[in-house]
C-alpha cells in the first residue's frame, strides 16, 4: 500500500455523502486518519531532504512491516475489548525460537521448522494468556502485563547477549527483495505481485456486489464501490513502480499485505469475525445468542500470539540477530498506537484490520521524516504520544455523537 | 385452532434456598394469544418464564407443549421447541447492523463459515416487512443510531425469524415513550394476527388492555386468577394484583376516590 498515493482526488459527491454519513452515525473510520497521513507525506516531501524517493519509501516499509504485523494481532484483541500488552515481548519470543533452532553449531533445524516452531510457541502463548482471560476471568490487562514481565524475563534469562541468524531464508523474511520485473525464473516479479494482490481485492468487492444484486440487493453508493475498485489497484500497482525504482518489492510488504487480505477476510466475511464484533459489542448478548464467547476469545488471543510471532521473525530478520532486546524499546507502544491511531477503539466493537496497517504507516512516516529533518527520539516520541492523544480524543468524541444521535 | 392450549404448566414449584418463589402455577397460553402475565414485584413473573425459557429448572410441575409433555434444560432446547423470549435489555450489540443483530449466533454459512450476506439481509428486509416495521430507514445501520422503540421491534423481529411460536416479551415498553409504546403494541397485535402465541409480561395495564386476548395474574409466586380481558375492568385488574381493597392508581378511572 502507497503513502504517496492516497492523495489523489476523491470523487467530491461520494465523499461528501460518505463523510456526512460517517460523521452521523459516529463513526468516523480511518478518514481522520487517512487525511493526516497524507498531510504528513506532503509536508516531509517538501521539507525533508530525500523523504519523497523510492528508497526512503522501501525503507519505511521496511521499518513499518513488524510493528503492523503486531498491530493487526492487536485489533482482533481491542475489538473484543481486551487489551494485550504482553504482544512485543512475545514477539521477541517468535525472534528467540528462530534464532536458537537454526544455530548452526546447535539445533540447525531447516528455516520453516525453525519459523513453525517460533509461530507455534507464540500462538501457544496466546492461547495459554487467552484461557487464563477467558476462563478463568482475570482482567487481560493483568494477565498480559504479567506476559510482558514473564516473557522479557525469559528473553533475559536464555538469550547469551546476541544470536547472530545465519540462515539466509530466515532472514529473507524482512530483506529479500522480489525481481523487477514480471518472472525472474520460477520467482514472481513485483508485477506479478501487484496485479494478484488487486486482482483479488477486485474479485473479493465485485464478488460480493454482484451476489448482492443477484439477490435483489441493490449495490450502496456504487459510486464509492467503483472508486475503490479504482483506487485501491492503482495505489498497488504505483507501489509497485515505486518500489522497482529502488531495488524491487521486499517480501517484508507481502507480508503486510498478505495478512490485511487474510485478516480483513476474516473479520468481514466469516461467521467468526462476525462473533468477533458481537462479543466486542456486548458480550452478554453474543452469549445469549448462543455464542460461545470464552472461545472466541481465546481464538483472539491465539491469533495476537501468531501475529506477534510472524513480526517477531520479521523484526529480527531485519537485524540478522536478536539480543536482550528483543521486542523491547517502542515496539508495544507502537503496535498498539498503530491500531488505535488507525481508529480502532478501545472499548471495543468498532475498528477494521486495515486501521493498524494506516495506524503503522503514520507512525513510521513521522518518525522516519522526523529523523531525517534531525528531530532527536524525545521529540519524536513527545510527537507521536500528541498523535495518539489526538486519535483517542476523536474516537471518544465520535463515541459521544454516536450515543447522543440514538435513542 | 384446536382447543389444546399450546403450552400448558401445571402445578409449577421453584425455590432459590429457603425463598419460595413459585408455589403450583398453573400457567397456559393458546394458540394465536396473547396472554398477559402480570403481577406485582416478586410475584414470580419473571420465574416463571425463566422455567418456560430453560434457564431454571422447575423444581415440581409439568410443561407441555403442542400436547406433549417437555422438559426444557437450556435455552436451546425452548428455542428448538420454537419458544423465544425477548428480554428487557433486548440483548442487541450496538455496534452490529439489524441484519447482523437479527441473525446474531445463527448466521447463514457456508462450508467454509463464510457468512452469506444477499440472503440474510433479504430474510430479515422480509421479516420486518411482514411485521409492518417500516420506520426503519435502511436495516443495515448500526443498531446504535436506533430508537428505543425500533430497537424493540428489531429484538422482537429477531425473535420471530426463527419459526418461532410463541414469544415472550418480558416488559417491552417498560423504556419507551407514547409513541413508540404504540408502535410496540401494534407489533404485538400483529404477531398475534400471525398466528403466534404471545406472552406479555407487563406492569402497564394500558398495555395490556390494549392488546390482551387474557390475563394472568401472580401474587406471591401463587395462582391469582386467570381472566378473559373482556370480563374484566382495569379496576378488577388491579384489585386481582394487590389482592386487597380496590387501590388508588393514578390515571386510572375507577380506583380513584370518587369525587364528590
Amino acid at each position: 500500500m502507497s503513502t504517496l498515493e492516497t492523495g489523489e482526488p476523491l470523487e467530491p459527491e461520494a465523499l461528501r455523502e460518505r463523510v456526512v454519513a460517517s460523521i452521523r452515525s459516529g463513526n468516523l473510520g480511518s478518514w481522520p486518519v487517512i487525511i493526516a497521513l497524507v498531510l504528513v507525506v506532503v509536508v516531509f516531501s517538501q521539507t525533508a531532504q530525500n523523504f519523497f524517493t523510492p528508497g526512503n519509501f522501501t525503507n519505511i516499509i521496511t521499518q513499518m512491516a513488524g510493528t503492523c504485523l503486531l498491530a493487526y494481532g492487536v485489533v482482533f484483541v481491542l475489538l473484543i475489548g481486551e487489551i494485550d500488552l504482553s504482544v512485543a515481548f512475545v514477539s521477541g519470543i517468535g525472534g528467540v525460537v528462530v534464532a536458537q533452532a537454526q544455530l548452526p553449531n546447535g539445533a540447525h533445524l531447516p528455516w520453516y521448522v525453525c519459523v513453525f516452531l517460533a509461530l507455534l510457541a507464540t500462538t501457544a502463548i496466546g492461547a495459554f494468556q487467552g484461557s487464563v482471560v477467558a476462563l478463568v476471568g482475570v482482567p487481560s490487562f493483568v494477565v498480559t502485563l504479567a506476559g510482558f514481565e514473564i516473557w522479557q524475563g525469559v528473553i533475559l534469562r536464555w538469550v547469551p547477549g546476541v544470536i547472530v541468524i545465519q540462515d539466509p531464508a530466515i532472514n529473507n523474511f524482512s530483506n529479500y527483495l522480489f525481481p523487477t520485473g514480471w518472472w525472474s525464473g520460477w520467482v514472481p516479479g513485483g508485477w506479478t505481485l501487484g496485479v494478484v494482490v488487486s486482482l483479488v481485492y477486485v474479485g473479493g468487492m465485485a464478488g460480493s456486489a454482484y451476489a448482492g444484486v443477484r439477490h435483489g440487493i441493490p449495490i450502496r453508493q456504487p459510486a464509492l464501490l467503483v472508486l475503490k475498485l479504482l483506487v485501491v489497484p492503482a495505489i498497488a500497482l504505483t507501489t509497485v513502480e515505486v518500489l522497482n525504482r529502488d531495488r524491487g518489492v521486499p517480501l517484508a510488504l507481502l507480508f503486510v499485505v498478505g495478512a490485511l487480505l487474510v485478516w480483513s477476510f476474516v473479520a468481514k466475511r466469516t461467521t467468526f469475525g462476525r462473533h468477533v464484533y458481537a462479543v466486542g459489542g456486548n458480550a452478554e448478548a453474543a452469549r445469549r445468542a448462543g455464542i460461545n464467547v470464552p472461545r472466541i476469545r481465546i481464538l483472539v488471543f491465539m491469533i495476537s500470539g501468531l501475529m506477534a510471532g510472524l513480526g517477531g521473525i520479521v523484526l529480527a530478520a531485519r537485524l540478522n540477530s536478536v539480543d536482550l532486546n528483543a521486542g523491547g524499546g517502542t515496539l508495544l507502544i507502537d503496535a498498539i498506537a498503530a491500531a488505535v491511531i488507525g481508529g480502532t477503539s478501545l472499548f471495543g466493537g468498532r475498528g477494521e484490520v486495515r486501521n493498524a496497517l494506516i495506524g503503522a504507516a503514520i507512525i513510521s512516516t513521522v518518525s522516519n521524516g522526523m529523523f531525517i529533518l534531525g528531530y532527536s527520539t524525545g521529540t519524536i516520541f513527545i510527537v507521536t504520544g500528541a498523535i495518539l492523544l489526538l486519535a483517542v480524543t476523536l474516537d471518544t468524541v465520535a463515541r459521544r455523537l454516536q450515543m447522543r444521535s440514538g435513542r | 385452532m384446536t382447543d389444546q392450549p399450546l403450552l400448558e404448566l401445571r402445578g409449577v414449584s421453584k425455590s432459590f434456598g429457603s425463598v419460595q418463589a413459585l408455589t403450583d402455577v398453573d400457567f397456559e397460553v393458546r394458540h394465536g394469544e396473547v396472554m398477559a402475565l402480570v403481577g406485582d414485584n416478586g410475584a414470580g413473573k419473571s420465574t416463571l418464564i425463566k422455567c418456560v425459557a430453560g434457564i431454571h429448572p422447575m423444581d415440581e410441575g409439568t410443561m407441555t407443549y403442542d400436547g406433549v409433555p417437555v422438559t426444557v434444560n437450556n435455552p436451546k432446547d425452548a428455542a428448538h421447541l420454537g419458544i423465544e423470549v425477548v428480554y428487557q435489555d433486548l440483548a442487541l450489540c450496538d455496534n452490529l447492523d439489524v441484519v447482523q443483530n437479527m441473525f446474531l449466533g445463527r448466521e447463514t454459512h457456508d462450508r467454509f463459515y463464510r457468512l452469506k450476506e444477499p440472503p440474510m439481509e433479504a430474510k430479515a428486509a422480509q421479516t420486518l416487512e411482514g411485521l409492518r416495521v417500516t420506520t426503519i430507514s435502511s436495516i443495515r445501520q448500526a443498531v446504535a443510531t436506533l430508537s428505543g422503540g425500533q430497537r424493540q421491534s428489531v429484538a422482537v423481529a429477531r425473535a420471530v425469524m426463527w419459526n418461532s411460536r410463541l414469544v415472550i416479551l418480558d416488559e417491552p415498553t417498560a423504556a419507551l415513550g407514547v409513541a413508540q409504546t404504540e408502535q410496540v403494541l401494534a407489533l404485538v397485535n400483529r404477531l398475534a394476527e400471525q398466528g403466534l402465541s404471545v406472552v406479555l409480561i407487563s406492569h402497564n395495564l394500558h398495555d395490556i388492555f390494549e392488546t390482551a386476548t387474557r390475563i394472568t395474574v401472580l401474587r406471591l409466586g401463587r395462582n391469582a386468577g386467570v381472566f378473559e380481558r373482556a370480563d374484566v375492568s382495569q379496576e378488577e385488574g388491579v384489585h386481582a394484583i394487590t389482592a386487597g381493597r380496590p387501590t388508588k392508581v393514578s390515571g386510572i378511572p375507577g380506583t380513584q376516590e370518587p369525587q364528590t
